[in-house]
């Protein structure tokens, strides 16, 4: 079975991905920062942690082979495809808070991924307690040898696609960014197709 | 032989014979023994936290060069505003601790500044160690193991401040670095040395995790964590024209939200 769902612009997303399930992320008019996290769906305590996925892969950037790993150190979905090449695990969320210190007091009143996240998580039972570091597909964020680091120029183009395999199930949260300050989306935020394909049976 | 406690009288006068004397690390030069709140020795593998007051310094000393500091920051009473491991890179526009950098929480607001670093070994990235973990790695992490992981200590120290596993996000750790190499990979870099100590002030009311346990990355086989020494002492937040909080556009306007944060709360 084959579900298929655009997620508008701007918007937050979320879905249950069986044991097994494939969840396929298109970046349809490329260079669209697609903010992700995952939980375990039989207890959402277990979740994402971008700390013991670096541990486990010894790397910042994400790509096919690469494992999202609970903060109980467990895989909780792997990436089985990627026609990009690198994903964010650093950068984070934005959200109208930060914006004010990143862009200044002006940007507060712009809608957030953070805002996504709460919304959308809400729906869920999730709170603000709720939200850690998450991934960023499609976004491009170099650390230069002194430690600087920030969000460039994408690498992705319109039709490039990934793919995690659920190894339980789990509770996926999405946040189509809304950035417009940085290129995490080209200065233009668009819309981004999800797929979800159940197990092989 | 085993101590007379057949009776509650023997037993009391076991226990009271017990009490023997603990070492504290000494004030930090400058500072009075009036105005110090903290004064604390964390073996390896073991824990500590403390509520401190605004504007109060905390320092860190690795007396050894083999302890690994991991720390959580919460604000006090209001424990869903805490450290922010992604905006304080991200804002900051860089992945390295050191002088003058800032702990930012997740609403735009300064929990702590690093007023002194003389290790600058620091990581922001590879958080702290888990019971799973350390079970592959050291065959346990179980607290009361000789191995015990990051994460169940953060465990126990957030339970004694009421709070639980959905409140510990990633956290940071000084005293071993970790740098990002050319491609993304992450390179050990460890020790900068003995006797090396990091000082941070705190910018809002804090709930303070600590943790002294292994880096998640360390090599070595074997499960070795120096003591770490842990003093804090009364102050005042980052003032106006502080190179602290004038150093850069986003730092600036990180301290001016706390600011008015703070002036808002009465504290």
């Amino acid at each position: 079975m084959t579900t298929e769902t655009i997620v508008p612009a701007r918007a937050a997303w979320s879905a249950v991905i069986p044991a097994g399930g494939t969840l396929t992320i298109t970046d349809l008019h490329g260079n669209q920062a697609v903010d992700f996290l995952v939980y375990d769906a039989a207890d959402t305590a277990v979740r994402y942690s971008a700390a013991d996925t670096l541990q486990a892969q010894g790397g910042i950037f994400l790509t096919t082979g690469g494992v999202l790993m609970s903060n109980e150190h467990t895989p909780l979905m792997t990436v089985t495809a990627d026609e990009v090449g690198r994903h964010d695990t650093v950068g984070g969320a934005c959200s109208k808070e930060s914006n004010t210190l990143r862009y200044g007091h002006h940007t507060w009143p712009q809608h957030a991924c953070v805002e996504n996240f709460l919304a959308e998580g809400a729906r869920w039972g999730l709170g603000k307690r709720d939200l850690v570091s998450n991934v960023n597909w499609y976004m491009n964020v170099p650390v230069e040898s002194d430690g600087t680091l920030g969000i460039v120029d994408g690498l992705s183009a319109p039709g490039l696609s990934l793919s995690l395999r659920a190894e339980r199930e789990v509770l996926v949260l999405v946040s189509n960014c809304p950035q417009v300050n940085n290129p995490c989306n080209g200065f233009d935020p668009t819309p981004v197709l999800m797929t979800i394909t159940g197990p092989e049976t | 032989m085993s101590p007379a406690t057949d009776t509650t009288y023997a037993a009391r006068a076991h226990a009271r014979a017990l009490e023997a004397p603990v070492e504290r690390p000494a004030p930090p030069a400058g500072v009075s023994a009036d105005d110090l709140v903290w004064a604390e020795t964390v073996p390896g593998g073991n824990y500590t936290h403390k509520v401190l007051a605004r504007g109060s310094l905390l320092r860190l000393a690795d007396p050894l060069g083999a302890a690994c500091a991991h720390l959580l920051l919460h604000v006090a009473d209001r424990p869903w505003e805490r450290l922010n491991v992604a905006d304080t890179v991200k804002v900051q526009w860089n992945a390295y601790l050191g002088p003058g950098a800032l702990l930012l929480s997740d609403q735009g607001r300064v929990l702590a500044s690093i007023t002194e670093d003389s290790s600058g070994r620091h990581d922001a990235l590879c958080g702290t160690s888990t019971l799973a973990r350390n079970r592959a790695r050291y065959g346990d992490g179980s607290p009361q193991s000789a191995s015990p992981a990051g994460r169940e200590l953060l465990l126990l120290a957030a339970a004694k401040n009421g709070l639980g596993p959905r409140d510990l996000p990633p956290s940071v750790s000084f005293f071993q670095g970790v740098r990002v190499a050319e491609g993304g990979g992450l390179d050990w870099v460890g020790t900068a040395g003995p006797g090396t100590s990091l000082t941070l002030r705190a910018e809002q009311p804090l709930t303070v995790l600590l943790a002294n346990i292994p880096h998640p990355l360390d090599p070595n086989p074997a499960y070795h964590c120096g003591p770490l020494e842990v003093t804090a002492w009364r102050g005042a937040p980052t003032g106006p024209g502080d190179p602290i909080r004038e150093a850069t556009p986003e730092s600036r306007r990180a301290f001016a939200n706390t600011d008015e944060f703070c002036a808002a709360r009465g504290v």
